[in-house]
C-alpha cells in the first residue's frame, strides 16, 4: 500500500507572530518555518506503518513556495521515499489544497492519505474533511490511534466525549491528532540520505486545478490589550460598576 | 522555570555567511560540506539541545549521581538522552567513517558541541571524554586496537575516559605512580589510583574504555617516563564484546561544587589488565592530542555557559516588573516596569550577548583551521592553520570560560535575590561553569601556556602570523567609511596586543617570573581582541547583505548594533591590561614569602 503524507510550511511553533502593521497579515519576514506539528506526527505514522510492514512506499507533498522544500527534505530525512513540491507564491485556502491533493492521488493511487488534523498557522481544519468529500472516500478525522488490518482501518478519535473508534474502509483519509505518536529524531545519516531522495518540483498552474472560490482577508487584527482592572469595595459598588459598563 | 533555545540561526550565520564554509568543503573533501546540509544538521542538534538535554538540566543538578558497592547511578534520564543521541549519530559525528563515523567536518562538530554543553553540562561529559578518547586512540594506537574499540566508542555503545591525575600529581604529571607492569603476552599489569576521572562509572554504556596514563619499569623520571594504556571496564571478549570485569574499581564519587549529575570518580586499579597505546614512554603526547580537543571543547562550554545565561536573564529582565523607567514609565498600566528597562540590567545582558556571539565566531574560526589542519592537501595552510589553532586553543579555553563564569554570573545578579535560590535554576550555571576555569589545566596554566610555549615556539610564528592577519584585515577595512565605527576602535587594542607581545619577549630573559605575571592579563587582552576582529568580520558581512537586501533586516542590523557595543566597551579594557602587563613581576614578588 501506498501512503500519500501531505504536509504544511508553517511558522515555527515557538516563534511569537507579530501582525503586520497594516492589518493584511502577521509578518512572517525571516521568521523560522517548519513542518506544521500535526504534519510531522503524519509523517511519523507512515514511517512506523512502513516500519511495520503495512505500507510498501511512503510519498510526502507540500504546496508552497520554494523554500517548502526545506520541509519536504526534513520529512525525507525521518524516511519518506519521496518527495513531489507542487510549487506556487500563491496564498493556499483548504479548498484549493484539497483540489490540488485530489488531483495527485488521481496520479498517485495511494491507498491511505495521512495529513494533519489542521494546521497551526490558520487553524482552519479543513483540508482532510474536504479532499475525503471531493474524492469520494471515507474519512477519520482527529486520529488518536491508527491500526491498518487488510483493506479497512480501525481509528480511534479524540473527540469531545473522549474517544470514538471507527471503522473504515480503504483507502480513506485520516487526519492525525496531537497524541497518535511522538515523531521520531532524526539520524545524522538519514540527513544525508534525504538529499538523494526523489523530489519532484510540479508548478501549480501546470497542475490545471481549479482551485475554486477563494476566501478573501478583509482585516487581520490582535487580541485587544487587557485593560487594568479596577479594586471595589463592596458587593453594591460591583453590581453598580457593572451596570455601569452595561454588562449585566 | 530556566528557559534555553539553541541559537541555531547564529551558528548558521558562522559557519554558511561569516565563514562560508561551502567555499572550503571540496577541497578540504567534505562531500556534505553544502550550506543546506549544515543547516539541517544544526537544526536538528538544536532540536536534541532543547528537547533531549535542556529538559533534564536542573533535574540532574538536584539529583546528582550515586555511589552503591562500585556502582555508580546517574540521574534520572540520562540513560536514556545518551541513547538517543547515540542513535542519531551524534557521537560520530566527526568521526572517521572507516569506523562507523559521519565524517562530517569540524565546523559542525565543534559547534553543536555548544549547543549540547549549554543545554546540559553534566550529560554532555559523557559525550565528550568519549570523543576526545577515540580521537587519541585514532591517532595513536596500534591497527589492532583501533579494531576493538573504535568502532564502539565512535557509535557511543562504550564511553571513554581520560586518566591522568592522581592524588598527589594534577598539572605535574612527572610525578604520577601509577605503574604498568609487562605481563609478558604484550599486555599490562595496572596498578594505582587516578582521582578526578569524569565518567569513569557508569551503567549508560555496555562498556568503559579508560584511557592512562602509568610509569613502566625503570621508565626515566618525569614526564619523559610516561605511556599511555587503554584499560577497559570489561576485557573484550574474541568476538569483540565485553567479557570478563577488569581490576578497575570506582572506590568513590566527589561531592562537587557543580556539574552534580557528571560521576566525578576515584578509581582503583589493582592488577588491571590493559595494552600500550603509541610506543613507550611516549604516553604525554598521546595524551595530548586528547587534550587539544578537549581544551577547545572546554572552551564552548564557556561561550555556551555565556548564552543559555544570556537567555535566562533576557525571560527574567522582559518578565521581572520592578521600579520605572529613569525616561519616564513605559508600562503605564502596569504598578511597574520591566527591568531591562534599567541601563544597568542592559550593560549585563549587552556584555553577556556581545561575548557569546564574538566567542561563537572565534569558535567557528578554530574549527575551520582544525578541519584545515586534518584535511588539507596544502602543507603550507596546514603549518598555518595549526598554528593558528595551536595559539588560540589556550585563549578559547582561559577566555571562553572566564567570561562565561562571569555571565553566569551576571545573571544571578540581573535576578537579584531569586537569583541565589536554587528553584530559578541560574546559580547552577555559577557553580557549574566554575570547574571549566579548573580542569583541562586551570586557566592560568593556559595563560601560561600562551604567553610562554606559544610565544616562542617557532620564534614566535604563529603570533606574528595572527598579528600580522589583525593588520592586514584593519588595513583591507579601513578604506571602507561604513566600517569605520568598527576598524578604528580596533586599531589601539591591537595596538595594545602588540606592544604586550613584544614586552613578553624582551622581558622574559630579564626576570623568569616576568612570564607568569603577565601571563592572566595577557591571555584576557588576547581574547578580547580575537573578539574584537570578529566583530569586525561580521560588522562586514552585516553592512553586505543589508546592501544586498534581506528578510532578515533586523537580524543583520541588531548585530551590527551589538558590534559597536562590543567596540565600545567590551574593547575598552585593552589598555589597562597593556598597562597592567607591563608592569612586570617585581610588584607581585616584592612581599617576601615569610610575609603572607
Amino acid at each position: 500500500m501506498k501512503v500519500l503524507v501531505a504536509i504544511k510550511r508553517v511558522v515555527d511553533y515557538n516563534v511569537r507572530v507579530q501582525v503586520k502593521p497594516d492589518g493584511s497579515g502577521v509578518a512572517i519576514d525571516g521568521v523560522k518555518m517548519s513542518v506544521n506539528p500535526f504534519c510531522e506526527i503524519a509523517v511519523e505514522e507512515a514511517m512506523r506503518l512502513k516500519e511495520a510492514g503495512k505500507a510498501t512506499e511512503v510519498v510526502v507533498v507540500t504546496i508552497g513556495v520554494e523554500k517548502a522544500q526545506d520541509q519536504l527534505r526534513s520529512a525525507l530525512a525521518m524516511g519518506a521515499d519521496r518527495a513531489i513540491h507542487v510549487t506556487t507564491d500563491a496564498q493556499m485556502q483548504p479548498l484549493g489544497v484539497a483540489r490540488v491533493l485530489q488531483k495527485l492521488v488521481d496520479e498517485e493511487q495511494p491507498g491511505l492519505v495521512l495529513m494533519g488534523k489542521q494546521a497551526i498557522d490558520d487553524d482552519c481544519s479543513q483540508t482532510g474533511q474536504m479532499l475525503a468529500a471531493i474524492l469520494g472516500w471515507p474519512q477519520a478525522t482527529f486520529a488518536g490511534k491508527l491500526e491498518i488490518d487488510g483493506d479497512k482501518a480501525t481509528v480511534a478519535r479524540e473527540v469531545d466525549a473522549g474517544l470514538e473508534t471507527l471503522n473504515v474502509d480503504l483507502p480513506a483519509v485520516v487526519t492525525t491528532d496531537l497524541r497518535l505518536n511522538e515523531p521520531r529524531y532524526i539520524k545524522i545519516p538519514d540527513i544525508m540520505k534525504a538529499k538523494k531522495k526523489p523530489l519532484d518540483k510540479r508548478p501549480l498552474d501546470e497542475l490545471g486545478v481549479d482551485l475554486g472560490p477563494q476566501l478573501t482577508t478583509t482585516k487581520v487584527a490582535p487580541p485587544a490589550q487587557r485593560q487594568p482592572g479596577k479594586k471595589v469595595a463592596d458587593v453594591a459598588e460591583l453590581v453598580s460598576e457593572l451596570k455601569e459598563r452595561g454588562l449585566v | 522555570m530556566p528557559v534555553y533555545r539553541a541559537p541555531v540561526r547564529d551558528h548558521v550565520f558562522v559557519i554558511n555567511e561569516l565563514i562560508q564554509f561551502e567555499k572550503y568543503a571540496e577541497a578540504l573533501g567534505y562531500e556534505d560540506g553544502d550550506a543546506d546540509t549544515i543547516a539541517a544538521v544544526f537544526e536538528e542538534a538544536g532540536r536534541l539541545a532543547d528537547e533531549v538535554f535542556f529538559p533534564i538540566n536542573q533535574s540532574g543538578d538536584e539529583e546528582g549521581c550515586k555511589l552503591d558497592n562500585h556502582v555508580v547511578t546517574v540521574p534520572t534520564g540520562f540513560a536514556e538522552a545518551y541513547k538517543t543521541y547515540c542513535e542519531g549519530g551524534w557521537a560520530g559525528l566527526t568521526a572517521d567513517p572507516n569506523y562507523g563515523g559521519q565524517g562530517m567536518p569540524q565546523v559542525l562538530g565543534v559547534m553543536v558541541e555548544e549547543m549540547f554543553t549549554a543545554a546540559n553540562h553534566s550529560l554532555f561529559l559523557y559525550m565528550h571524554l568519549t570523543h576526545s578518547a577515540a580521537h587519541a586512540m585514532h591517532g595513536w594506537a596500534s591497527q589492532e586496537l583501533k579494531d576493538t574499540y573504535l568502532e564502539k566508542l565512535v557509535s557511543g555503545e562504550w564511553t571513554g575516559t581520560m586518566n591522568l591525575t592522581e592524588p598527589h600529581a594534577g598539572t605535574d604529571l612527572g610525578m604520577i605512580r601509577t605503574k604498568a607492569e609487562p605481563n609478558g603476552d604484550g599486555t599490562y599489569s595496572i596498578e594505582g589510583t587516578k582521582i578526578f576521572i569524569t565518567a569513569g562509572e557508569h551503567e549508560m554504556a555496555e562498556n568503559i574504555v579508560h584511557l592512562v596514563l602509568a610509569k613502566l619499569p625503570g621508565a626515566p623520571e618525569g614526564t619523559k617516563g610516561i605511556s599511555l594504556f587503554v584499560v577497559p571496564k570489561f576485557l573484550p571478549t574474541e568476538a569483540g564484546e565485553p567479557g570478563e570485569r577488569n581490576q578497575v574499581f570506582c572506590q568513590s564519587i566527589e561531592h562537587k561544587m557543580g556539574i552534580k549529575g557528571s560521576a566525578t570518580c576515584v578509581l582503583n586499579y589493582d592488577g588491571a589488565k590493559g595494552w600500550l597505546i603509541g610506543s613507550e614512554n611516549n604516553g604525554l603526547r598521546a595524551m595530548f592530542t586528547m587534550m587539544n580537543s578537549a581544551r577547545l571543547a572546554v572552551g564552548l562550554e564557556g561561550s555556551g555557559k555565556a548564552e543559555i545565561a544570556y537567555q535566562n536573564g533576557v525571560a527574567y529582565a522582559t518578565d521581572r516588573i520592578q521600579g520605572r523607567a529613569a525616561t519616564g514609565p513605559v508600562n503605564s498600566n502596569k504598578p511597574a516596569d520591566p527591568i531591562i528597562v534599567h541601563a544597568d540590567v542592559r550593560r549585563m545582558l549587552m556584555t553577556q550577548r556581545a561575548f557569546s556571539e564574538g566567542a561563537r565566531a572565534l569558535a567557528g574560526e578554530i574549527a575551520l583551521n582544525l578541519d584545515i589542519t586534518f584535511k588539507s592537501q596544502d602543507a603550507e595552510a596546514k603549518q598555518v592553520a595549526d598554528d593558528f589553532v595551536q595559539l588560540m586553543t589556550p585563549v578559547a579555553k582561559a577566555f571562553f570560560t572566564d567570561e562565561g563564569f562571569n555571565a553566569a554570573n551576571a545573571t544571578v545578579q540581573i535576578f537579584g535575590g531569586h537569583g541565589y535560590i536554587g528553584e530559578h535554576g541560574v546559580e547552577q550555571y555559577v557553580r557549574d561553569c566554575r570547574i571549566s576555569q579548573l580542569y583541562e589545566g586551570t586557566n592560568g596554566i593556559q595563560s601560561m601556556d600562551l604567553a610562554g610555549r606559544k610565544l616562542s615556539i617557532n620564534g614566535g610564528r604563529a603570533v606574528k602570523t595572527y598579528l600580522a592577519t589583525a593588520d592586514a584585515l584593519l588595513a583591507l577595512h579601513g578604506e571602507d567609511a561604513e566600517m569605520a565605527d568598527f576598524v578604528k576602535p580596533m586599531l589601539p587594542a591591537l595596538e595594545s596586543l602588540k606592544q604586550a607581545t613584544q614586552w613578553i619577549m624582551d622581558n622574559r630573559a630579564a626576570n623568569p617570573q616576568n612570564t607568569g605575571a603577565a601571563a592572566v592579563d595577557y591571555c584576557r587582552l588576547f581574547g578580547i581582541v580575537a573578539l574584537g576582529l570578529q566583530w569586525v568580520k561580521m560588522a562586514r558581512v552585516c553592512i553586505d547583505t543589508l546592501a544586498a537586501g534581506t528578510d532578515e533586516a533586523d537580524f543583520y542590523q541588531n548585530k551590527l548594533v551589538v558590534a559597536r557595543y562590543y567596540m565600545a566597551r567590551s574593547l575598552a579594557e585593552h589598555s589597562g591590561l597593556l598597562e597592567r602587563i607591563e608592569t612586570g613581576a617585581d610588584p607581585i614578588m616584592a612581599l617576601a614569602a615569610e610575609a603572607f
